[in-house]
């Protein structure tokens, strides 16, 4: 394993610090532990509250400022945040107005934001969640936990972000959130893997020609392994699989190709490219689009498209002013 | 059976016992979860290994209640949850108990595995580690009227059984129900953990 850290064990704190030593004016860090936070508490709002394993820099604390989230909780590298941890950025953040969890769908995460949530319930906070599950590689059946949360937690983030801002209801901003994950899907793959500091090695390995299709934001398998195709060729699979999973037929959208982390944006723009070309020819019409590293699987060399189809509301929140540190206008 | 000095010298030994299959216990997770379970598990018994030596005079319930927290506080990922939850729940079933008796230890057992049930709403049968709790609490209760040493016996038989049926069924719960199919084959890294820890209680007793 080649990496930039010091100890593996510092690797989640450093990187926190790290952050907020970058961002003064946006985020202070809690002394409790790692939890980011705005560096100024705004009153009489929802407060907004994501998390998850660390690993997917910028994402969760790049994406905390106004008009999106008032807290990011950091677990260890692909481990969820712990409920007591959960529970101080809650305390932290919580006003009269109540707090909003978004939640990726992942068991543990799940579970331990459920945790926190029923510990700050019991102090007399009120907490309201969102479970994303964007993921259209993983079948939602009866047979699993349903889809993963992946990129698209990025547009609930913003969209419900704007709506607390402008002083909407906790009921309201779950109302929109939910809408959100109603509406967007995404799906990714990866050509190399990424290593977890304190595992030492990758968690999966893929031959010089193969190709991981599916592929999750902890490089968990996806749907198949495939001979590596051209960006296009690549493009068109993931296209193909999400298009097909809800009808966007007519409809406006916003598009996100996200990066993993290793792929350079020279690859990024050649994926949009052709992301740009396929929907002009479906008449779906791009509204706005995103290219970057929002949600990374450290250094894995991947990337995903999400896409979600807009209304009117929709529109209105992603256009609101946001300044988060990672939020490109 | 057992009172809070025994007690503590079994959570002793779970801690040295998941720090020595740490490696194996993160290898089961590579194929069918994140590849942490190992990792997580001995980060939380290290730290419930730090706060022990301030219990030795507390009641048995608080002794479980604050390894409880502790995972909890952890652990993290999946089991942070689950196996806190179970902690927490049987030091309320142990509250104010300064020694147990076989009886007392199944009653115990039951609640915990019950809180794991709620926490994961998970079955039998969906390749989790309440494929190896169930058996073995059923198994246990089936001796009852047996010696503490019988009685985990049979338990740990029971459990080490549960985690070879994990190999023959799909996971329908947790990270491994993405693999659907592909999941067969794979033993449950949880239902491994919790296999040792009833291995280590049985062999202190």
């Amino acid at each position: 394993m080649k990496k930039f850290i010091n100890e593996t064990s510092q690797v989640e704190n450093e990187m926190i610090q790290g952050m907020v030593k970058a961002y003064p004016k946006h985020l202070k860090k809690l002394d409790c532990g790692n939890v980011v936070v705005r560096a100024t508490k705004k009153e009489g709002k929802v407060a907004l509250i994501s998390g998850g394993g660390s690993g997917h820099e910028p994402a969760h604390g790049g994406f905390v400022g106004t008009g999106m989230l008032d807290a990011a909780v950091a677990g260890a590298v692909f481990t969820s945040p712990t409920p007591d941890q959960i529970l101080e950025g809650i305390k932290a953040i919580a006003t009269d107005a109540g707090v909003f969890m978004v939640v990726k769908n992942y068991t543990g995460d799940v579970m331990n934001f459920e945790m926190a949530a029923e510990m700050a319930e019991m102090e007399g906070i009120s907490v309201k969640h969102v479970v994303t599950n964007d993921d259209v590689a993983v079948k939602d059946s009866l047979y699993t936990v349903g889809r993963r949360g992946v990129a698209g937690t990025l547009f609930v983030h913003k969209i419900a972000g704007a709506l607390a801002e402008k002083g909407g209801s906790l009921d309201e901003v779950q109302a929109v959130a939910q809408k959100v994950v109603d509406n967007v899907r995404t799906m990714g793959a990866a050509i190399e893997p990424c290593t977890v500091p304190a595992a030492g090695e990758p968690g999966f390995t893929l031959e010089e020609d193969e190709m991981e299709i599916g592929i999750g934001i902890h490089g968990e398998p996806g749907t198949h392994r495939d001979n590596i195709k051209t960006a296009d060729e690549t493009t068109d699979i993931l296209l193909t699989q999400i298009l097909a999973d809800i009808d966007y037929s007519g409809s406006e959208v916003a598009v996100m190709v996200n990066g993993s982390g290793g792929t350079p944006l020279m690859e990024l723009f050649i994926i949009n490219n052709h992301v740009a070309d396929v929907l002009a020819e479906k008449g779906i019409k791009v509204y706005r689009t995103l290219v970057g590293d929002y949600m990374t699987s450290i250094e894995m060399k991947g990337f995903s498209i999400s896409i979600l189809k807009l209304d009117d509301e929709m529109k209105e929140l992603l256009d609101a002013p946001a300044d988060a540190p990672a939020w490109k206008e | 059976m057992a009172d809070s000095k025994k007690v503590i010298q079994i959570l002793r030994a779970i801690g040295s016992k998941i720090e020595e299959e740490k490696d194996y216990l993160t290898k089961l997770d590579q194929p069918i979860g994140d590849s942490d379970h190992g990792i997580n598990m001995a980060r939380g018994f290290g730290e419930v290994e730090k706060k022990l030596d301030d219990l030795a005079d507390k009641d048995i319930g608080t002794i479980l209640k604050t390894v409880g927290m502790t995972l909890v506080s952890t652990v993290g990922g999946a089991s942070g949850p689950l196996y806190g939850s179970a902690f927490l729940k049987a030091g309320m079933a142990a509250a104010g108990k300064t020694e147990m008796n076989v009886q007392d230890f199944l009653e115990i057992m039951d609640t915990a595995i019950q809180a794991v049930q709620q926490r994961g709403k998970a079955v039998l049968d969906e390749k989790t580690m309440l494929d190896a709790m169930i058996p073995s609490l059923e198994a246990m209760k089936a001796e009852a009227s047996e010696d503490a040493k019988t009685v985990l016996k049979k338990g740990v038989e029971a459990a080490w059984k549960g985690v070879e049926h994990t190999k023959d069924i799909i996971a329908t719960k947790g990270r491994a129900s993405y693999l659907g199919e592909r999941s067969i084959g794979h033993q449950d890294p949880g239902a491994t953990s919790y296999s040792y820890i009833l291995e280590v209680i049985s062999q202190q007793i």
